[in-house]
């Protein structure tokens, strides 16, 4: 079983890297970031991406609406995962959170630690030790999605959740 | 048609010292309607060889952008008059001049650039003064913008802030998801841009000491956390003042420089603090443990910030005094006010107004109450940042035009406009300079 895992993991891992080399030799633009980025499964920042009992990578980015830092009901079942995943392994994450660049930038970057801070806690009611948590917050200084539109303002709304060691 | 030909000449101005702008380049956007017309002469020249500036353009380029005035261009003048002995006013009197100005440039013994340059009211046939700079050659552009704030002065009433200058952060994109951010200072007219410091993390809420010599801002170079960082732009010795966990935000110099409101959340949520620069320490200033609190700006009196807060759901507008910790709420119309700067005669406010889904300018007037709409970029605009000219005459703020981040500038009644569009870089988050004093150039 535990082989199976180390497998499917192996598998992901090699997914995950093919898809960086396909999203590098992507134009940069609109559709480099945005094409298949609601499931989060293209960020590759993370190593070792983990996966479901099906074998599905889980949700590494979590959007929000704008002005709010409120979980949407539909992340919730990735974060029980990863905390799941945590509770079972020693490894620390960062949450980072972002904001679309409407407003203002000060207010943006609080806004962006809101976000990280709500998945954080999220996760420490699951049980995730505080101490293995990181938030940082970058407002709307690092986006994803360069257009300016609600597709890609939808798309830089975000918390990333980040495997450290 | 005037104005058309006025424009075209003064493009030309523009066009062949664009290459000396390098990162930012003035368009002019919308002008007034009853602008004074001014007349510059072209000076004569010093003897010994051309000089690398041409002042007499530089000063009509710093009047034109004022929005108060309209130039008369070399084109059209009917005499080219250097001294007073050869004004003839009727001259002036004829093509619509209200004042005239008309200059010599000369060099010292030492090699200095001399420039001896009257003012003239047409109508009245007064002179209102006859003034003289010096400067060394390299310098020419600070003895012109001198003479502008000079002449600004007589015809207004104001101090001219021509010699000031602007913080602000440019970016570019890169592929892979790496970005490149760069904290620039230049001058007000967006020439001689200089970069202070570049990081591949962001650099954010560049800010003035009142002394014009220190700025505050914000950079993630640090363990790729924010800090704020303390700079002098004379030696370039930079201190780390804060590098708490969560926010380090938002750095704002109090007016007699010795105190730095900023925004932490290293106990909870983000709250708004004041640092005691001699001592280091830090105030807290608001207590709210759940809403976002930021924006710290000083009120000009050094008493009270306003800031921003979502305490009552939304982003609004407060106002705390300090002494008493006393707080009250400034803004009512909309559901997002934010980044609030005071007009520096603390008559009102500038802030960013959300209104249909566009964020723009806007200015409370504390007498009436009212919110004035300065900005109306275009029917999505996201206008951001507003940095008040220390005379009060201009506002400048941070939008988008074509999907490129830029700065533009309004006058705070609303009626002239120009932008300073970046080369190949988002430009963003400005900031003006306080007057340098005594005026860097008056040597």
């Amino acid at each position: 079983m535990i082989d199976v895992t180390k497998k499917l993991a192996g598998f992901a891992l090699v997914s995950a890297v093919v898809l960086l080399g396909a999203c590098s030799s992507t134009p940069e633009g609109e559709g480099a970031d945005g094409a298949g980025t609601m499931d989060g499964s293209n960020v590759s920042s993370q190593v070792g991406s983990d996966v479901d009992e099906f074998g599905n990578p889980l949700k590494r980015v979590f959007y929000f609406d704008f002005d709010k830092a409120t979980l949407n009901a539909d992340v919730r079942s990735d974060l029980d995962k990863h905390a799941k995943r945590l509770n079972n392994n020693s490894i620390s994450i960062r949450l980072e959170g972002h904001a679309d660049e409407r407003g203002t930038r000060e207010y943006n970057l609080a806004l962006g630690e809101r976000r990280a801070k709500a998945v954080a806690n999220y996760l420490a009611i699951q049980g995730v030790n505080n101490s293995r948590i990181q938030t940082i917050s970058y407002g709307e200084e690092k986006p994803v999605a360069f257009g300016s539109d609600e597709a890609s303002w939808a798309q830089n709304r975000r918390v990333e959740l980040i495997d450290i060691k | 048609m005037m104005m058309r030909r006025l424009l075209i000449s003064l493009l030309a101005v523009f066009a062949s010292t664009w290459v000396a702008a390098q990162e930012l380049r003035i368009e002019i956007t919308k002008g007034n309607d009853k602008p004074t017309v001014v007349a510059v002469v072209p000076f004569s020249p010093p003897p010994g060889g051309a000089l690398p500036e041409n002042v007499p353009e530089i000063i009509s380029a710093d009047l034109y952008r004022s929005g108060l005035f309209k130039l008369i261009p070399p084109s059209d003048m009917l005499s080219l008059p250097h001294q007073e002995s050869e004004v003839h006013y009727r001259d002036w009197r004829a093509i619509g001049t209200e004042y005239l100005v008309v200059g010599r440039m000369g060099r010292d013994a030492s090699g200095l650039i001399i420039a001896e340059v009257e003012l003239f009211d047409v109508y009245r046939q007064q002179k209102l003064f006859s003034q003289r700079w010096q400067a060394p050659v390299s310098d020419l552009r600070d003895m012109a913008h001198a003479i502008s704030d000079r002449i600004y002065l007589a015809l207004t009433g104001v101090r001219g802030a021509f010699s000031t200058k602007i913080l602000y952060v440019s970016a570019v994109n890169l592929p892979n998801r790496r970005y490149n951010y760069r904290l620039m200072v230049a001058d007000a007219d967006g020439y001689r841009p200089k970069q202070i410091l570049e990081s591949s993390e962001p650099i954010l809420s560049p800010s003035w000491s009142p002394n014009g010599v220190d700025i505050a801002y914000v950079s993630f170079e640090y363990d790729r956390r924010p800090a704020i960082m303390l700079h002098n732009l004379k030696t370039g010795q930079r201190q780390k003042l804060t590098h708490f966990p969560g926010l380090n935000s938002a750095p704002a110099f109090s007016p007699d420089g010795r105190q730095l409101a900023m925004v932490l959340s290293k106990d909870g949520s983000p709250d708004i603090y004041v640092m005691d620069l001699s001592t280091r320490y830090l105030n807290r200033i608001t207590k709210d443990n759940i809403a976002i609190d930021t924006e710290p700006a000083w009120m000009p009196d050094g008493k009270s910030l306003v800031f921003t807060s979502n305490r009552g759901g939304a982003p609004q507008i407060y106002r705390v005094v300090l002494a008493e910790g006393w707080t009250e709420r400034m803004t009512f119309d909309g559901d997002y006010n934010a980044r609030a700067v005071p007009l520096p005669d603390s008559s009102g406010i500038a802030l960013v107004h959300r209104e249909n889904g566009a964020f723009r300018i806007a200015v409370l007037e504390f007498a009436t109450g009212r919110l004035k709409v300065l900005s109306h970029t275009n029917l999505a605009s996201l206008d951001e940042s507003p940095t008040i000219a220390p005379n009060g005459s201009m506002l400048m703020y941070a939008t988008e035009k074509q999907g490129r981040g830029i700065l533009a500038a309004v006058s705070v009644d609303g009626i002239v406009r120009f932008d300073l569009p970046g080369k190949d870089r988002d430009v963003r988050d400005p900031s003006w300079s306080p007057f340098f004093n005594p005026p860097q150039s008056s040597r």
